[in-house]
This record gives C-alpha cells, sequence and structure tokens, in this order.
C-alpha cells in the first residue's frame, strides 16, 4: 500500500524580550539556578502578574511578518495542572482568541516551492525546569525560566514529508531571529519544536491518528525523529496494528520515539480566563509603530537581490538564509558594484572558511567591507583569481586593508608589459621542445608554455595578459 | 478606651498629649487581656509594633507627620507583611514569614502607621463566621457564644472590643460589611480596583477587594485616603486621581435619593433587621433624603452566581499551595502525585477544600459552559440592573445581612444556610460596587445590627457622606460591648 504523511509543527520560540512575561526578572540564559526568579515567577501568596509590552510587540512582528490577522482583542486565559516547575500551578497562556490567526510561509523543498498556511499563534509563559540528576534521587527545580516569554507558532497540518518539514521549520527559524523576536538559539531551548505526525493511505481523505513528538532541539532531530515515527507507523499498520493518539518522546541516542503519555492520560486544564490580566486592546498606532521597526523581509530581499545585483534566485535564497548574511552580502556588493562576483565569494571563498573555522558570519574575520574592497581588486585586473585567495588569506589573518596586503606581499599582477615579455622569451628559450611542439600543431604545448610563464611570474602575470603575448611571439 | 476616633487619636499624637508608643502599649495591653477570649488575632509581635511606633514618633518629632501617623492598626493575615507571619487562616501557610508588603501594607508603613498584628480570618477568605479559621474561631465581642461573622472576623472583633482603633479587611462577598454588621462597627468595600490587591492573598481574584474597617464613618474615609492608590503591580488597579474621602463627610443630606430595593426586603429578612433598617431610612428622611423604590431582580440569582464563579477562580489561586516552595508539606508520602494530595488533603480545611472541588467541576471540560459561562453573563445582568437602578437614586440602601449573629457551630455544618448570610451583600462584588456597612441598632439579644449602603461606582465619598450625616444623628457606631477582662 501507498502511504501518505501529515505533519504539522507546533513551535515554541521564546521571544527576545529583556524580562520576562508578567514580572521584571531577566530572561538570560545560564544564570546560576533561581538567581532569576522573583517573588512573582516564584508564584509567592499574593503575586500578581503584568504584562510585558515587549512580548505583545513581538508577537505583533510576528503578524505582520506573516499577513496574519492580528486579533485587536486579547485576552489571557489559565492552563491549570500540577508540576512542581510549574510554582501557580497553571500557565497563563491564550486559549480562545490567539493574538495571531492565519498567515503563511513559503518553503523550498529541491526545486519546489510551497506555501504552509499557520492555524494561529499564542503568547504564554514557559514553565521552570526539572533537573532529575545529582540530587540523589530527589528532583531539583529551576525557576529561572518560569515567566519566559513564548510565542507559541501552530502551522496546519500540510507538510508531507520530514524534509518539508525541516524546510519549514528553517523558514520559521529565519523569520523569527530575522525580525529579531527570537535569537533562534536551539541549544538554549530558544525554538523547540513538537511535530504532530500521521499517516493514511494514498487517497483516504480523512487523516490518521496522529502522535505528537515532543521536543525537537534540531532540525537533524526533527528529521530523524518524524522518519522514524512515520516508519513506525506505518509498520504497525500494515501489521494490522492501531495508532493510538499519544505524546511521544524522541531519543537522539537510539533514534526512536517512545510513548510519554497516551490521550487517557490527558490532563482536563479547565481553562478560563485569568482574571489578574484585563483584556489587552492593541490599537492601529501602536501596531503602525510596530510595523515601522520591521526590517525588509527575506522573501522581498531575495527578489529584490534578483532584480538589483543580478544574481540567481538559488543564490538569492541561500544570501537570504539569514538577516546577518544578507546584510553582509548587501555590503560586500556595494563596495565593489559587483553583485554576483561578490555573490560567488561570499558563498564560495567565505563561507568554506568560516565552515572550517565553525563560525557564524556576526563573526567573520574578514569585514564585508574588505571582501567587497577584495572584489573590486579582482574587477579591476589588480588581482586574478589565484591571487585574490592569498589576499583573501591575508584579510582572514587579519593583515590589514586590502591594498595595504597587495602591496606587502607583492600580489599585484603584473602590468608592465616588458617585464612580461623578458619572462616570456626566457620561458620560449628554456623550453624548445614544448615551443616546436606548438608550432607543429600541438595545442597542448601552449598551455604548458602559459604555466611556466605564470609559474616564472609566480603568479603575478595578468593571464589573459600572457596568452595575447605568447601567441603573439610564437607566431613570430 | 476614651475618644478613640482616628481624628481624636491624630490629634492627641499631634500635640502630644501621647505618644504613638504609649499608644500603641495601650492597645497592646488591651490585647493582652482580651484576645485569649476573642481570639481576634493569629499574630502578635509587640517587639516590631513598639518599634513602629517609635519611627512614627520620630516622625512627629521631625515634623513629617501625615494626617494619621502614630495611630495604630490590625491587619487581616490575608496580607503578606515582610518578616510577620502571613498565614491567611490556614494550616497551609502556618510557617510562612511573608517576605514582602502587600501594596496596602505599604501604604500604611508609608504613612507612619504601626501594625498592632495580624488578625485572625476564615481560612484564605472562605466562610462567613470565621470558624474555619485553622487558628481557631473568633467570639464576638457582644457575646462570646457568636460569631463575629466573617471572613474578617478578627478585624471586626478587634475593633468591635477596641483593641484596635481600626482595622484592615477584604471583601469578596461580604467579608468586611458582614462581620462589621456582625460585630457593631462600621466597614467599606471600595470599588474594585480602587485598591491595589497586590499582596492580599487570592481568594476570587475578580471580587476581592481590601477596605477599611474602624467604628465610624469618618474613620473609613481617613483609612481610604491612606490605603488607595495606583500601583502597577496590579493589572486591575485603576489608574486614576488620588481623592479626598473626608471632602464630603459634612455636606447636609437634602436631595438625596436612597434607593430601597423591594428584593432586599422581601422574604429571608429577620423582624428585627427589618425594623432597625427602616428606622435608619426613616432617620435619612428626617435628614433630607427621599426614598425611591427599586428593584435588582437579578439579585436573587447572586448566590448561586457567585459560588460557580468564586470557587472556579479559588480553585485555581489555591493550586499555588502545593508544598514544593513554602508552607505545609506532609511529613511522608510516596512519590510527587502522593505529596500533592496529602499536602493538599491536610494543610486544607473543609470548606477550602469544598470551594475547590466545586471550582474545579464548574471549570472542566463540558461542565464550563453550563456553569462558569453562564455564571458571567448573569453577572452582567446583575450589574445591569445595578447601572439601571443608579438612574433613580444616589445611594442604595437596604440590610447587611438577614439577622444578627448566630450561635458558633450553628451553621457550620449546612453551608447553604451559611451562603445565605451574604445574600445582600454579593451583588456588590459580583458588579464590582462599593458597599459599606454601618450599626443600626441591636436585636433583643443585645447583639448589633447592620445597615448596609452600596452605591455607583466610585462614589465612595458619597456613601461616606451619607453614613457620617446618619452617624451625627445617632449614637449606634459608639456603643461599646463590655467584656470579661476589659476595664
Amino acid at each position: 500500500m501507498q502511504w501518505e504523511t501529515i505533519i504539522g509543527l507546533e513551535v515554541h520560540t521564546q521571544l527576545a524580550t529583556q524580562s520576562k512575561i508578567f514580572s521584571g526578572s531577566s530572561t538570560a540564559f545560564g544564570a546560576a539556578p533561581n538567581t532569576q526568579a522573583s517573588a512573582v515567577d516564584i508564584a509567592l501568596p499574593g503575586v500578581l502578574p503584568v504584562l510585558n509590552r515587549g512580548a505583545v510587540e513581538c508577537a505583533i512582528k510576528f503578524a505582520l511578518a506573516i499577513d496574519a490577522t492580528l486579533n485587536r482583542i486579547n485576552v489571557f486565559d489559565r492552563k491549570n495542572y500540577f508540576y512542581p516547575d510549574l510554582p501557580k500551578g497553571y500557565q497563563i497562556s491564550q486559549l480562545a482568541k490567539p493574538i495571531v490567526e492565519g498567515g503563511a510561509l513559503t518553503i523550498q523543498v529541491g526545486d519546489t516551492e510551497r506555501v504552509i498556511n499557520l492555524t494561529r499563534a499564542h503568547m504564554e509563559e514557559d514553565a521552570g525546569k526539572s533537573l532529575h540528576e545529582d540530587f540523589h534521587g530527589m528532583s531539583g527545580i529551576d525557576l529561572n525560566r518560569a515567566g519566559t516569554p513564548l510565542l507559541e507558532i501552530v502551522s496546519e497540518p500540510e507538510m508531507r514529508s520530514s524534509a518539508e518539514a525541516v524546510a519549514y521549520a528553517r523558514a520559521l527559524h529565519t523569520l523569527v531571529t530575522w525580525i529579531g523576536i527570537c535569537d533562534g538559539n536551539m541549544q538554549e531551548g530558544s525554538f523547540r519544536v513538537d511535530a504532530n505526525v500521521s499517516v493514511r493511505p494514498v487517497g483516504q481523505a480523512e487523516f490518521g491518528t496522529r502522535r505528537e513528538i515532543k521536543n525537537l532541539n534540531s532540525f537533524k532531530f526533527l528529521q530523524q525523529a518524524i522518519d522514524y515515527e512515520v516508519r513506525w507507523q506505518i509498520e504497525t499498520l500494515e501489521d494490522g496494528g492501531r495508532i493510538e493518539q499519544a505524546t511521544v518522546l524522541f531519543d537522539p541516542d537510539t533514534g526512536e520515539t517512545r510513548m510519554m503519555r497516551s490521550k487517557e492520560d490527558a490532563h482536563d486544564y479547565r481553562y478560563f480566563p485569568d482574571p489578574d490580566l484585563l483584556p489587552v486592546k492593541l490599537d492601529e498606532d501602536w501596531i503602525e509603530q510596530v510595523r515601522a521597526t520591521l526590517p525588509e523581509l527575506p522573501a522581498a530581499m531575495q527578489a529584490r537581490f534578483q532584480s538589483e545585483y543580478g544574481v540567481s534566485p538559488y543564490d538569492a535564497a541561500v544570501l537570504t538564509g539569514s538577516r546577518a548574511l544578507a546584510d553582509y552580502f548587501e555590503v560586500a556588493a556595494k563596495a565593489c558594484g559587483q553583485g554576483k562576483l561578490a555573490a560567488n565569494w561570499v558563498m564560495g571563498e567565505l563561507s568554506a572558511a568560516l565552515n572550517k573555522a565553525d563560525l557564524s558570519i556576526e563573526r567573520s574575520p574578514v569585514s564585508a567591507a574588505r571582501l567587497g574592497a577584495l572584489v573590486a581588486r579582482i574587477q579591476d585586473g589588480t588581482l586574478s583569481g589565484k591571487l585574490a585567495k592569498q589576499v583573501f588569506e591575508g584579510l582572514w589573518e587579519g593583515a590589514g586593508e586590502v591594498d595595504a596586503i597587495i602591496e606587502a606581499r607583492g600580489l599585484k599582477q603584473m602590468s608592465d608589459s616588458g617585464e612580461l615579455e623578458k619572462i616570456i622569451d626566457d620561458v620560449m628559450a628554456a623550453n624548445a621542445k614544448s615551443v616546436e611542439e606548438f608550432r607543429a600543431g600541438k595545442e597542448k604545448a601552449f598551455n604548458a608554455l602559459v604555466g611556466q610563464v605564470m609559474k616564472a611570474s609566480k603568479g603575478k602575470a595578468n593571464p589573459a595578459q600572457v596568452n595575447d603575448l605568447l601567441k603573439l611571439k610564437l607566431q613570430g | 478606651m476614651s475618644d478613640t476616633t482616628l481624628s481624636a487619636l491624630a490629634a492627641q499624637l499631634k500635640t502630644r498629649q501621647i505618644s504613638s508608643r504609649e499608644l500603641a502599649q495601650q492597645y497592646l495591653d488591651r490585647i493582652a487581656a482580651l484576645n485569649p477570649s476573642i481570639n481576634a488575632f493569629i499574630t502578635l509581635d509587640a517587639e516590631k509594633t513598639l518599634m513602629e511606633a517609635a519611627a512614627a514618633d520620630a516622625r512627629i518629632a521631625a515634623g513629617q507627620a501625615g494626617p494619621l501617623t502614630g495611630v495604630p492598626i490590625a491587619h487581616k493575615d490575608i496580607f503578606c507583611t515582610d518578616g510577620w507571619l502571613t498565614t491567611c487562616g490556614s494550616k497551609m501557610l502556618h510557617n510562612f514569614v511573608a517576605p514582602y508588603d502587600a501594596h496596602v501594607i505599604q501604604q500604611f508603613k508609608a504613612a507612619g502607621m504601626p501594625s498592632l498584628g495580624k488578625t485572625n480570618m476564615d481560612e484564605f477568605a472562605m466562610g462567613s463566621s470565621n470558624e474555619t479559621s485553622y487558628f481557631g474561631a473568633v467570639k464576638n465581642p457582644w457575646n462570646p457564644a457568636y460569631v463575629p461573622g466573617g471572613s474578617s472576623g478578627g478585624a471586626a472583633a478587634c475593633v468591635a472590643a477596641r483593641m484596635a482603633p481600626a482595622a484592615t479587611g477584604t471583601d469578596t462577598g461580604g467579608s468586611i460589611r458582614q462581620p462589621a454588621a456582625l460585630c457593631g462597627i462600621t466597614g467599606l468595600k471600595p470599588t474594585y480596583g480602587l485598591v491595589s490587591r497586590y499582596g492580599m492573598i487570592a481568594f476570587a481574584s475578580s471580587l476581592d477587594q481590601a477596605g477599611p474597617m474602624a467604628p465610624s464613618a469618618e474613620d473609613c474615609a481617613l483609612l481610604l485616603n491612606v490605603m488607595t492608590g495606583f500601583d502597577p503591580k496590579d493589572s486591575t488597579c485603576l489608574e486614576r486621581d488620588k481623592e479626598d474621602y473626608t471632602r464630603d463627610l459634612d455636606k447636609p443630606l437634602s436631595g438625596l435619593r436612597v434607593g430601597l430595593p423591594k428584593e432586599f426586603f422581601a422574604e429571608g429578612l429577620g423582624n428585627e433587621v427589618a425594623t432597625a433598617v427602616e428606622a435608619a431610612v426613616a432617620e435619612l428622611k428626617k435628614l433630607g433624603a427621599t426614598t425611591v423604590e427599586i428593584s435588582l431582580a437579578n439579585s436573587k440569582l447572586a448566590i448561586p452566581v457567585y459560588y460557580v464563579l468564586a470557587p472556579a477562580e479559588a480553585s485555581s489561586n489555591l493550586s499555588r499551595f502545593d508544598g514544593v516552595r513554602y508552607g505545609y508539606r506532609a511529613p511522608e508520602y510516596g512519590n510527587l502525585d502522593d505529596m500533592y494530595c496529602k499536602t493538599r488533603a491536610q494543610g486544607f480545611g473543609a470548606e477550602v477544600k469544598r470551594r475547590i472541588l466545586i471550582g474545579a467541576y464548574v471549570l472542566s471540560h463540558g461542565y464550563y459552559d453550563a456553569y462558569y459561562l453562564q455564571a458571567q453573563k448573569i453577572r452582567r445582568l446583575i450589574a445591569e440592573d445595578f447601572s439601571a437602578a443608579f438612574k433613580t437614586c444616589d445611594v442604595i440602601l437596604g440590610p447587611t445581612a438577614p439577622g444578627t449573629a448566630f450561635k458558633l457551630g450553628e451553621k457550620s455544618d449546612d453551608p447553604v444556610e451559611m451562603y445565605l448570610n451574604d445574600l445582600y451583600t454579593i451583588p456588590a462584588n459580583l458588579a464590582g460596587l462599593p458597599g459599606m456597612s454601618l450599626p443600626c441598632g441591636f436585636d433583643s439579644k443585645g447583639l448589633p445590627i447592620g445597615l448596609q449602603l452600596v452605591g455607583d461606582y466610585f462614589s465612595e465619598a458619597k456613601m461616606l457622606n451619607v453614613a457620617h450625616q446618619y452617624q451625627r444623628a445617632t449614637y449606634w457606631h459608639q456603643r461599646q460591648p463590655t467584656i470579661e477582662g476589659g476595664s
């Protein structure tokens, strides 16, 4: 039987605010346990929540960026359950009226472009962390994370493969970091993915029973978890079994998913509107103020890169993989006036060097302005591609400006034809055999002679000039 | 004690006839003598009280005194008070020392008013008799065989017995007004949002409101001046200019239109209460008021609505008492779930558990629409009844409670009978309106009777004006009980 996979993703993005969603405590990662937990965060008797305006702004930005419906009246609901890292015994979330409804994200899988629709995105607070190791049979509770603002972004079940799910998650990751509402740090839990996965026979209209894989914190795990889960579900069904609705966890060590709780264990969360928080009304002026702070979005920038710099659609997509990369490219391209060449250098030499050194574009030792200056020197004929790579190495090592490196290391292409002629004469004299072979019609011999000339010039000769002069002399 | 009105005490302090320390010591002595029989206080700390009084004396000496600086006050044990045990009348918090001050406490500290101690209350403010307190029932100073009302029973009793010149209370369904009525003092529940709830341990967030309790309306006006004020830490606290609630006290009542809701003078109201309230109406008429009959047709649904909404909010508000971070934790348990169950089973009393169960039930899947949502709709209808009524009257008058104080144990086995005590007070909470109770007579057993005023939003000054003019013409609020051990 042919099976079709159905995937919907719920992504918890940690909003990049200075303080928590309902208290003034810092949200900075990595502090000693419980040092960033105020009276409100630990839910002392009598404390009350006060909404962080910044968190709402992040949600507004997201709604505007995906062209979604932005609900003007926002109600916060309490989701009640007991857990030691949930100090109040309820999580403040949005159930009935999420701030964002609808919207869409375009993803690229191979050569295919697809539009994935979003269901909703709502604001809520994060829980603390339970630490089950190092406490001699007890659990430790760290409430630093409790109250961190989250935007839970829910997609429609419109993805049909793990590749599409990963492409969607990547596109979403790019967008939320691009518009600055999330730092995107997956190791620190700033971007956590839950995948709802089901399978159905091709042609069947209704969905199969889904299982939800919780808390995937890398794109690789997302892919592995879905692939395993899909295989498991198909095998189970083909063996005559049934899929029970359940929440499962992915174990990266075994590459398998395992059941966390079944539908029977599902909580009744007893949602109701939080009486401590009044409905929040978004006024149009505020929305417009937030809109004015939005940067140019990836899709618009891709189109502009193609028209303005003449780069290919593929290159434009790569260059807008992050805002930092796009900004880098644009500075470099403007500095040299050569978009395509700049794109080649950014995606080629620079990316390779960064990868090798495991550095992000933000921490590139070569600034965009210097890379642009380097490209300009290639364009004006000062440098050959080969020499340019040597200058790039100098830039990478921090040896200063492009022209200074060219000067100091004597990497300028030879422009004096008299000097070049002398080298050619010497090479022809020393390689009489090759000269004869060429004159006898052996084209290959010409390349050998060019190579010898380039070698004798220590790479500084302009290859085009060498070609011309050598041909002239061989004919003569 | 002689003249213990707040203005008289403040004047004595200002003219150095007495120091704050001496005054506080007098009250501490009276508490020491009377509290063992009344049980109005859960926590006393004479050292802290006297230190605060000494600081007030320093302020007075430095010429930096406010209107009430140096006058001591007792605080309901629902307000978190830095360094003080704050129990909320529950075993669950029997060992909880608050690390911060509630906004109300901050306001009184800023005003230079020393704290005499933390007053007894029904557990988590759930009760109308003060019998649900983990720290034992409070006795009515007018007759120790009777309840003082609740939940601010300790506050009402300590003021009635003059163990404190004034006290703070909180009112979710009548918890200031009903005990004020049963103990013969004056108590005011402000408009919802006027006083910050920050640091006040939540029972039902959309209904809870703190207010003053004292012998007279004038005292309450002075206290309300201290308590109110915008607090950015409470999202439901209203941002509005400070008012002087004493400003209209002396206005004559000519032209005042008093609304009498026919539903409040119907079946269920005790004869002696009805007679006393009618006499009060006659007195107001003598002072120039006119009466108009009004109808609050939906208020008959107030109790069922309240007993859906208040427990719903409480069931969630009380989830934080889980034994994990502070307060009571069961000494022995198997695993996490067992720890939760045993802690809450042992830490909460029967009435609190009853309300948590009701609340969890009405919010549960499949019942939410039928109970919670329906109750919210009726709540709005009740508020609309009031809005319509205030088109024809300036203040609404009626009884505070259907009867006078009842005997300890008399209603504790019948929750519904107990709930009916708040029949007339709950509608104001549901509508968010201000309400107050003031003494208007005594029954044949010598127990006080309370008169209730309900005003339109932010009409506290007008209500206090009506109450003050009534109290100038009558002496009910000056009557004091004689208590064994008292001087």
